[in-house]
């Protein structure tokens, strides 16, 4: 079993973490914070626009109804779903050789 | 008598420092860089921090993934991702030249290793469609490298297609299989892919003769 795996019962996450992956260092926790609360939203917004202008991927894992894993592709704040409980950003993907 | 002994100890002398010479050179070399300074990196490349990044990523990988995926890619080092899309993956080539689909509503899948190409092929026939090249290259390269950790690199593909299936596939670039993953090696996964399943199933179901729990 994995440590790091959410607690699988949580329906509406507490807060939301804003990470990213990061070559020779693995994901960065860039922001974190709670949504219902107006100064932790606004950051967590501006941080979210900060890494898409960047020219980073954001994708939320989520868990199915029918209990499979799978990732949300968000542009947006607002795409991120309720339940969410981490936005992971990544480079976005370019053609290989 | 002395003039010819004294040539005789210069050519000895002579003779023996070029025999001498060179391996005396050889083990000085040896000892100064025995005793050089080695740089704890190089070019930004330390090895002990690369570890750390790859757990990180691993644990990061394991959170977002299926339990089973996980389990996938811990015993056997590359994740099977189903495709989704109606119309399946692109057949490169086949001979016709042009470019073909598997029948529509066939089960289709990918292999997605670790910084090589995503593999599409049918689980059922185990034919090879088409290798999918994308990278995911970090270009403010943090510490001199675009290259995200295997693990987070596994994930990012694993985010892509499970959320985006049709962008990503469609940024990558599409060639033959075996252009970069070799087809026999990729046979084998899916041969141990079928073991590993099979093993899986034993476990989980109740050996024979064995009485269940009252």
């Amino acid at each position: 079993m994995c440590p790091a795996r959410p607690w699988p019962f949580a329906i509406i996450a507490l807060t939301v973490r804003l990470l990213r992956m990061k070559p020779g260092h693995g994901e960065v926790l860039l922001a974190e914070g709670d949504v219902d609360v107006r100064e932790d939203e606004e950051r967590l917004v501006e941080e979210f626009r900060r890494q898409l202008d960047a020219g980073m991927w954001a994708a939320v894992p989520l868990q199915s109804v029918a209990g499979r894993r799978e990732a949300v592709m968000v542009k947006t704040f607002d795409q991120v779903p309720r339940e969410a409980d981490r936005v992971i950003f990544f480079p976005r993907a370019a053609g290989g050789a | 008598m002395l003039l010819a002994l004294s040539a005789t100890v210069i050519v000895i002398v002579a003779l023996l420092w070029d025999l001498a010479w060179p391996p005396l050179k050889d083990a000085y070399e040896r000892h100064r860089a025995r005793r050089a300074l080695v740089p704890a990196s190089m070019d930004g490349y330390d090895p002990g921090r690369e570890r750390r990044a790859e757990q990180r990523a691993r644990e990061l990988l394991c959170s977002c993934v299926n339990e089973e995926e996980w389990a996938m890619y811990r015993d056997l080092g590359f994740i099977r991702v189903w495709g989704s899309l109606a119309q399946g993956p692109a057949r490169s080539g086949g001979g016709s030249g042009g470019e073909r689909r598997p029948a529509p509503g066939a089960p289709y899948a990918y292999l997605v290793y670790p910084h090589k190409p995503i593999v599409a092929y049918l689980p059922q026939t185990r034919e090879l469609l088409s290798e999918y090249c994308v990278e995911f290259p970090d270009e403010t390269r943090p510490y001199g490298s675009a290259r995200l950790p295997d693990s987070d690199d596994v994930l990012a593909k694993w985010m892509a297609l499970t959320g985006d299936e049709r962008r990503v596939i469609g940024l990558a670039n599409l060639h033959l299989p075996g252009r970069q993953v070799d087809p026999k090696h990729v046979r084998r996964d899916l041969w141990r892919l079928a073991q590993w399943e099979r093993a899986r199933l034993e476990r989980s179901s109740p050996s024979e003769g064995s009485v269940p729990a009252p």
